[in-house]
């Protein structure tokens, strides 16, 4: 077992995938000769060939339409926009067309394609390189979003987003890339080299989408959350003292609604931690999830700790990131509740 | 607003119009029609500098008297001449009665090719199996010069129990892979992208395959046709980019793209392509340039940009009535003519064709389509069924489904 960082392991993903099938192909802008701006596709040009991982024009619709069509021929394309807040351009390819392909040819023409992108805030990037746009893919029928929290579940999740026969939106919390991160900004991060969430295994496995992970085991309170988010809850549990059963869900669509379900029967109560805007944003399907799912099992309200309903601003960042003190009176305010 | 001296009055914002609308006269006199045979034809490897000229020429085969002249010229036998005839005429057959079949309410909706057949008829006898082509919703002639069978584009058109795509798609929204046909989306432009991206595969895999990507003038606005031609014109990967110029886009006429400036052919040069404008209702011109394009593709010489200047005789589709917003008789003063009517004359020329077998010939394909019809509406029409079953509208979002779509076709109770 090596310790990686998650870049490096979903560097290792994309080796090992490209390694064990010749048909994947890696591409992005700065993705080639240099290695990605966050260098997760480093020495991929060196080892495989300039055919198989190259530099993109900056044109997500182009790289987003050409994977689509590199699909339909028969590769398995692994593209990377360069932070999710670029992924505009080219959500007309993925809304109209990579999630449909399937169905409106009645599975005559397929997609297997995986696009990566660094999501979420936390690093000073402005309301251009902060979003987390990941509603925006689960609200398509057709794609699959997944969103890793550390670097054994982003390598494994990764590998079997390439591997898998439908699109998937493969969403990186940059924030995470380099070390866990417990939501206070003004504490040193260990580094995941020196971590144990950085033991990955160096070859081939997956871990399968669709299926959410307890972080931690507890009785009072369910705390939904993917991504960053998930380190931060795990904080806020600790430091309030509350036993909350801490569910990372990976994969955001397909939703694993049974886990989700039987911890919240168990607990009757949930909170929902989620670092994107609130208003129709995916907390609120996870809370519709609850009610649809457990309302009479509930002891009290759900409650949601979001980012606010703003752009993300670059000097007031970690006052818009939900952090462990908002995620902690939440854990507090719904265990008072009766 | 008082105007000083030296000083320029109020901006006012130019927007092009037609030269004709309902009422006028239809006037093609401005349009650059240079005569049959003029066009030079530069070898496949030629240098794209060298050869901006035919970006704002016409090439053109066929003359006024029916005479295939020039350097474009000679490269189809009488025979497979009068298989593309046969092609065209079934294409107009075929599209006839199902714009009927529209008006009887046994679909929703169609959209013909009439007055444009030859464009895709021609290219598709120059590809060879396994190329890829990436439609818009009006080149249906690419699987009817193809051989797929009408009956099964009728069953795409009703819906209906044997509907390849499973009801799931408008009319027209065909898709085989086997026949070369990516699956119509009904998005405009996206498909152009994707057209390069899989001749992209291709060229990665070492194939021999070739791709060939279709829009319409209109949708050329689309930011989808330039991430296509940068996509091209970087990796210069084996596609033809074909850009099928029939004048209108619905109600909007081909300046409003394109602005009253130089060709839709043009805008391949800025890229560094070879950039081609054809007659496109001269079957043998579209099949000489197709034939140009796709060997030059497979010889890895990289992509081509064709303009297809053809006129869309009909209406957009069965929803708009074009005396609404251009000249009734405008068609049929197009001065490129009808692309049947053509190589009619041409095949007439040439003796190997006559009034009383092209009178037989289309006596035999309507027949032909007619019984084509009468079997696929024994397998159901858009409303009065049979369709496949309900409950496999939950299929083919996924391969596997989810929990979440069993959940809700559970709901629904199929």
């Amino acid at each position: 077992m090596a310790r990686m960082t998650m870049i490096e392991a979903i560097r290792s993903a994309m080796d090992v995938a490209m390694e064990k099938d010749p048909n994947v192909v890696v591409f992005g802008e700065d993705a080639g000769y240099f290695g990605g701006v966050f260098r997760c596709t480093q020495g991929l040009q060196k080892k495989y060939g300039s055919q198989r991982c190259f530099d993109a024009p900056i044109s997500e619709s182009g790289i987003v339409g050409a994977a689509i069509g590199m699909a339909v021929y028969g590769l398995r394309p692994c593209v990377e926009i360069q932070f999710a807040d670029y992924v505009y351009p080219g959500y007309d390819q993925l809304a109209s067309e990579a999630s449909r392909i399937r169905y409106r040819s009645a599975g005559e023409f397929t997609v297997p394609m995986t696009v990566r992108m660094p999501t979420g805030g936390g690093i000073f990037g402005g309301q251009t390189h902060s979003q987390s746009p990941e509603a925006l893919f689960a609200h398509v029928s057709g794609l699959k979003t997944v969103i890793p929290s550390n670097p054994y579940d982003a390598k494994g999740l990764l590998i079997a987003s390439i591997e898998d026969d439908d699109p998937v939106m493969f969403l990186e919390p940059k924030r995470l890339y380099n070390g866990p991160f417990d939501g206070h900004h003004d504490r040193p991060v260990t580094p995941l080299k020196k971590h144990d969430l950085g033991e990955v295994p160096e070859g081939h496995f997956t871990v399968p989408l669709g299926k959410a992970a307890v972080r931690r085991e507890g009785n009072d309170v369910t705390v939904l959350a993917y991504g960053t988010m998930v380190h931060v809850a795990l904080t806020a549990a600790e430091e309030t003292g509350v036993d909350a059963e801490i569910i990372d869900l990976r994969t955001i669509l397909p939703l694993d609604l049974e886990t989700i379900e039987a911890s919240v029967r168990k607990t009757g109560r949930c909170v929902i931690v989620v670092e994107a805007t609130k208003t129709c944003g995916f907390s609120a399907e996870l809370m519709a999830v609850v009610m649809e799912g457990c309302f009479h099992h509930l002891e009290a309200p759900v409650i949601r700790v979001t980012g606010w309903d703003t752009p993300y601003p670059h000097a007031h960042e970690w006052d818009y990131f939900p952090g462990p003190k908002r995620v902690g009176a939440a854990l507090k305010k719904v265990m008072e509740q009766a | 607003m008082s105007k000083k001296k030296g000083q320029p009055g109020p901006l006012s914002l130019y927007v092009p119009e037609p030269e004709c609308r309902p009422g006028d006269h239809p006037d093609f006199s401005e349009m650059l029609i240079p005569k049959a045979g003029e066009a030079r034809k530069p070898p496949v490897d030629v240098d794209p500098m060298e050869i901006p000229d035919l970006a704002y020429s016409v090439i053109r085969v066929l003359n006024k008297k029916g005479e295939a002249v020039g350097p474009w010229a000679g490269e189809l036998d009488d025979d497979q001449l009068i298989e593309g005839l046969r092609h065209m005429m079934t294409l107009r057959a075929f599209d006839a009665r199902m714009q009927m079949a529209q008006r009887q309410g046994k679909t929703s909706f169609y959209m013909q090719a009439l007055g444009e057949e030859a464009v895709a008829c021609a290219f598709r006898k120059a590809m060879q199996p396994g190329d890829m082509n990436f439609p818009t919703y009006r080149q249906q002639g690419l699987l009817i010069a193809g051989g797929y069978p009408i009956e099964t584009m009728m069953n795409q058109i009703y819906s209906n129990e044997r509907d390849p795509v499973k009801g799931r798609q408008l009319p027209v929204m065909y898709a085989s892979q086997e026949h070369g046909y990516f699956t119509i989306s009904g998005n405009l432009a996206t498909q152009f992208i994707q057209a390069v991206g899989w001749a992209m595969g291709s060229a990665i895999k070492g194939d021999t395959k070739i791709a060939a990507g279709w829009i319409g003038e209109g949708s050329t606005a689309e930011n989808d046709f330039h991430s296509a031609l940068v996509f091209a014109s970087t990796y210069k990967p084996p596609v033809v980019l074909n850009v099928v110029n029939n004048q209108w886009a619905i109600s909007t006429f081909q300046g409003i793209a394109r602005g009253n400036a130089a060709t839709f052919a043009s805008r391949g040069l800025g890229f560094g392509l070879p950039s081609l404008r054809v007659d496109g209702n001269d079957y043998l011109a579209v099949f000489a340039v197709a034939k140009w394009a796709i060997e030059r593709a497979r010889k890895n010489l990289g992509p081509t940009l064709i303009e297809f200047v053809t006129y869309r005789a009909g209406a957009h589709s069965t929803s708009d009535d074009p005396t609404g917003y251009r000249p009734k008789d405008e068609s049929s003063t197009w001065p490129l003519g009808d692309p049947i009517d053509r190589l009619k004359l041409h095949l007439i020329l040439k003796d190997k064709w006559s009034e009383e077998r092209h009178a037989q010939a289309k006596a035999q394909i309507e027949s032909e389509i007619l019984q084509a019809q009468k079997e696929a509406e024994q397998h159901g029409t858009l409303h009065n069924g049979p369709h496949v079953p309900a409950g496999t509208m939950f299929e083919d979002v996924y391969k596997e489904p989810p929990i979440h779509l069993i959940r809700q076709r559970q709901e629904a109770g199929i």
